[in-house]
C-alpha cells in the first residue's frame, strides 16, 4: 500500500481521519468511504473527477496555463497511457489511485476512449490498471 | 526590548543571545532561545537585511502574490531594479477577498458576480493567520494591516455526524467533556484497581487519580456522571440564572459508546494542532488588506494581464516572453539580470522554462492540493441570534466537511455570510479529498445549491434565509489551476532542494517553496530566503 502512504503523507496540512461520508443524490457518484468513490459507472466517474479539470465536455480549457482536451485526443490510442496517467499522475496532474480501485480506472479509461469523439475499439481491462498500480507500488514512476 | 534583569544591569535579548552565542556556540544559544521561547516559533528574526551594493543589478519577478512582492519590496529597499508580472489584474494571488461587485470568471467559462452587501465577504483562499507565522505577522506589522482574532474553536459550534444521534448535531462543548469524561473515568478505574501497577508507582497513582479528577470533571468516586460538575463543562439543562427561576438543572451526558461510534471524537483537536492553537487572527475587512498593502508599497512596479508564456536564460540574464491575459495579444518581453519566479508549479510545469535537468524534474514532480471554498450569505444572522455561535467552525462528515461563522461584526442587524462549504477540510472529519475533487467536477451554481442543502441539514433556518452564494474551486481559478503544492515525503526527498536552489540567473519562490505547504508564511519565509542567497550571489559576484 506504498502508493496509499505516498497521498496521504503529501496531506501534511490536515488531519486524516476515517469516516463514511454519502454522496447520496441524483448520479453523482457516491463516496462510500474515506477516500474512494462508489460509482462504478464510467460516465459518472467522468462527471464526478475527471471534468472537474479536464470539463464536462473534455475540451480541457485555458488560463494561465492549459488543462489538455481528452476529446478527440490521439494520445488516448494507447489505452495504456491515460490509465497510467490516472494512477500514477503525470506532471500536474495527481494520481488517483488512493481513491479509485482498478476496475473504476477501467471504467472511467473506456468511458473516455468511446467518447468525447474518440472512439477506440479496444477496451481496458481491469488487469491493466492493477498492473500500473504495482509499477507505483515499486517506486519506479 | 528589555527582557532580563541580570545584577542590575537590563539586557536586551538580541545582546544576550549574541553573547552567549559568541562564548558558547550556537547550539548553547539556540538552546536558550529556545527556553526564553523564541527560537522555537520561526526562522524569522527581523526584517531582512540585504547588506551590500547591488551595482544596478535588475530582478524580474514573476507573480504579485505574497512570495514575489516580498521579494519585490526588498530587493527594491536594497537597490535593485525591480519588475514583476503578474497574470490577474489584481495583486495578491492567492492572497484575495471576494466583496459585493466583483465578478470572477472560472475556467471553463462560468461567470459569478458577488452580491454580497456592504462590509461582507469571503476569503477563498488563505483566511487565518496563526501567531508563530511571524514573519508574515511582522509584515502586517510593518505595512500597517490591522488584525483581529479568527475564532477557530467555538464551544457552542457543533460537530455533526449526519450518520448517528438522528443526524442531529452536537455541541462541540459536549463532545468535547463528555469524550474527556469517560476517558478520565475508565483511566482512573483501571488505576484504582491496579492495572496500571507495572507503568505507574502507587505516590503517582495516586497523583494520577487527583488529575483525571480534575481534568475529566470526576465525582468523589472518579465517575463521570450526570450532574452540575459534568454540565459545568458540557453545558446544563437549564443553566444558572436569577432570582426564583435561577436553579440550574444538569444535562445528561452522551454515552461513551454513542460517542464513539459516531466518530466525533475526530472534530476535537482542531484548535490543538500547532497550525490551529489560539491566538489566531484575520486581517481587518479580509485577507486581502495585506495584499493591498503590499501592492501599495509597489505602486509602478506592476504590470498586471501579463500572461508568462516561456522563461529563457543565458549566462547574462534571463528573458521571459508573456502575453496579454485577457486578450492574447501578442508576445512581448522583459528582461533583466536576475529572475525570481514565484508563478505555481501548476502552471510553472506547463511552460517552457531554461533551466537544469534537477530543476525542471522539481517542477514537474508536484501535482496541487484540490481545496474548494463557498461563500453563502443569508438574510440575517441566524446563528448568532438563534443558536448563540460567534464566530468558529462547525464540523461535519457531509461533504461541505465545515461551516465556519464569520469572526466579526457580531450582533449586526443586515445579513450575514458565513463560509458554507471548506472541503478541504483541515481536522475534524479528516482531509476527504474526495470531497474536494467532487465539488471542483461541478458548476459554481451547484456547489452553491449543495453547500445549501447539506448545511440545511445542520441549520434549518438555511431553507428561509439563504439569499446568495459565491465558490471558488481552486482547480478552476485561472491564475493557479490549484491550491497548494502537494508534496509528499518522498518528492520532498527526491527534488525540494533542486527546486529551491539558484538556477544559473533563476529561483523559485512561493508556498511550494517551503515547508509549510498552503500557508502564506512559507511564501514569504521562502522569498525571504531566495533573495538572501540571490543577493550574496550579486554583491561576491
Amino acid at each position: 500500500m506504498q502508493y496509499r502512504a505516498k497521498i496521504l503523507a503529501s496531506l501534511s496540512l490536515w488531519t486524516l481521519a476515517v469516516l463514511t461520508v454519502a454522496w447520496a443524490d441524483n448520479g453523482s457518484a457516491s463516496m462510500n468511504g474515506p477516500l474512494t468513490f462508489a460509482s462504478q459507472d464510467g460516465a459518472t466517474l467522468y462527471r464526478t473527477i475527471c471534468q472537474g479539470c479536464h470539463m464536462s465536455d473534455a475540451e480541457g480549457a485555458t488560463g494561465a496555463a492549459t488543462y489538455p482536451a481528452l476529446a478527440h485526443d490521439p494520445t488516448l490510442a494507447a489505452a495504456a497511457y491515460p490509465v497510467y496517467a490516472i494512477i500514477q499522475g503525470r506532471n500536474a496532474m495527481p494520481s488517483f489511485a488512493a481513491y479509485l480501485s482498478d476496475a473504476q480506472v477501467a471504467a472511467v479509461v473506456n468511458y473516455l476512449r468511446t467518447h468525447f469523439g474518440n472512439d477506440y475499439k479496444d477496451a481496458v481491462s481491469p488487469a491493466l490498471a492493477s498492473t500500473a498500480r504495482a509499477s507505483l507500488v515499486h517506486g519506479q514512476n | 526590548m528589555a527582557l532580563m534583569q541580570n545584577g542590575g544591569m537590563r539586557i536586551n535579548r538580541r545582546a544576550l543571545f549574541s553573547m552567549i552565542g559568541a562564548t558558547a556556540g550556537a547550539s548553547v544559544m539556540y538552546n536558550a532561545m529556545s527556553t526564553l521561547g523564541f527560537a522555537a516559533t520561526s526562522p524569522y528574526t527581523g526584517p531582512i537585511k540585504l547588506d551590500g551594493n547591488p551595482k544596478g543589478a535588475s530582478v524580474l519577478i514573476l507573480g504579485a502574490g505574497l512570495a514575489g512582492m516580498t521579494a519585490a519590496l526588498e530587493l527594491r529597499n536594497a537597490g535593485y531594479t525591480v519588475q514583476i508580472l503578474e497574470y490577474n489584474a489584481r495583486a495578491g494571488g492567492r492572497n484575495w477577498t471576494l466583496r459585493g461587485g466583483d465578478r470572477i470568471t472560472e475556467l471553463g467559462g462560468e461567470v459569478q458576480s458577488c452580491q454580497f452587501d456592504e462590509g461582507l465577504y469571503l476569503n477563498p483562499g488563505p483566511w487565518r493567520i496563526p501567531y508563530h507565522h511571524t514573519a508574515l505577522l511582522d509584515y502586517c506589522r510593518r505595512l500597517g494591516v490591522a488584525l483581529e482574532p479568527f475564532i477557530q474553536v467555538n464551544y457552542n459550534a457543533y460537530v455533526h455526524s449526519s450518520q448517528h444521534f438522528e443526524g442531529k448535531p452536537k455541541r462541540f462543548r459536549e463532545v468535547q467533556a463528555d469524550s474527556r469524561g469517560h476517558v478520565a473515568e475508565l483511566l482512573a478505574k483501571a488505576t484504582a484497581q491496579g492495572k496500571l501497577d507495572e507503568v505507574v508507582s502507587k505516590e503517582d497513582a495516586q497523583m494520577l487519580l487527583e488529575a483525571l479528577k480534575d481534568w475529566g470533571a470526576l465525582d468523589a468516586s472518579y465517575a463521570y456522571r450526570e450532574s452540575l460538575l459534568t454540565s459545568s463543562r458540557r453545558g446544563y439543562a437549564r443553566p444558572p440564572g436569577g432570582g426564583l427561576n435561577g436553579t440550574p438543572l444538569p444535562s445528561t451526558p452522551i454515552a461513551l459508546g454513542d460517542l464513539l461510534k459516531a466518530g466525533l471524537w475526530q472534530t476535537l483537536t482542531s484548535g490543538e494542532d500547532f497550525d490551529w492553537q489560539s491566538t489566531i487572527f484575520q486581517p481587518v475587512g479580509g485577507m486581502d488588506r495585506i495584499g493591498k498593502a503590499f501592492e501599495r508599497e509597489l505602486a509602478g512596479l506592476i504590470r498586471y494581464n501579463a500572461k508568462v508564456t516561456a522563461i529563457d536564460q543565458d549566462a547574462q540574464g534571463v528573458t521571459v516572453r508573456y502575453a496579454d491575459a485577457r486578450s492574447g495579444a501578442e508576445s512581448q518581453q522583459a528582461r533583466a539580470d536576475w529572475c525570481v519566479c514565484t508563478i505555481p508549479l501548476s502552471i510553472l510545469s506547463r511552460m517552457n522554462v531554461t533551466a537544469g535537468a534537477p530543476l525542471l524534474n522539481a517542477i514537474n514532480s508536484v501535482p496541487y492540493g484540490f481545496a474548494v471554498k463557498t461563500g453563502l450569505q443569508f438574510k440575517r444572522r441566524f446563528w448568532e441570534q438563534d443558536e448563540a455561535i460567534y464566530g468558529g467552525i462547525t464540523f461535519t462528515d457531509l461533504p461541505i466537511c465545515q461551516i465556519s461563522y464569520p469572526s466579526t461584526g457580531y450582533h449586526s442587524s443586515g445579513k450575514g455570510v458565513l463560509l458554507g462549504s471548506f472541503t478541504a477540510a483541515a481536522a475534524g472529519f479528516g482531509f476527504n479529498a474526495t470531497n474536494s475533487i467532487a465539488f471542483t467536477a461541478m458548476t459554481a451554481a451547484e456547489r452553491v445549491k449543495k453547500s445549501v442543502e447539506y448545511g440545511a441539514q445542520i441549520h434549518p433556518q438555511y431553507r428561509e434565509e439563504f439569499d446568495n452564494g459565491i465558490s471558488v474551486a481552486w482547480h478552476r481559478v485561472p491564475s493557479n489551476l490549484g491550491c497548494y503544492g502537494a508534496w509528499t515525503k518522498q518528492t520532498r526527498a527526491e527534488h525540494y532542494r533542486n527546486l529551491c536552489e539558484i538556477d544559473g540567473r533563476l529561483v523559485l519562490a512561493g508556498e511550494h517553496a517551503s515547508e509549510l505547504s498552503g500557508w502564506q508564511e512559507g511564501a514569504v519565509l521562502s522569498a525571504l530566503d531566495a533573495i538572501e542567497r540571490l543577493h550574496r550571489r550579486v554583491v561576491s559576484a
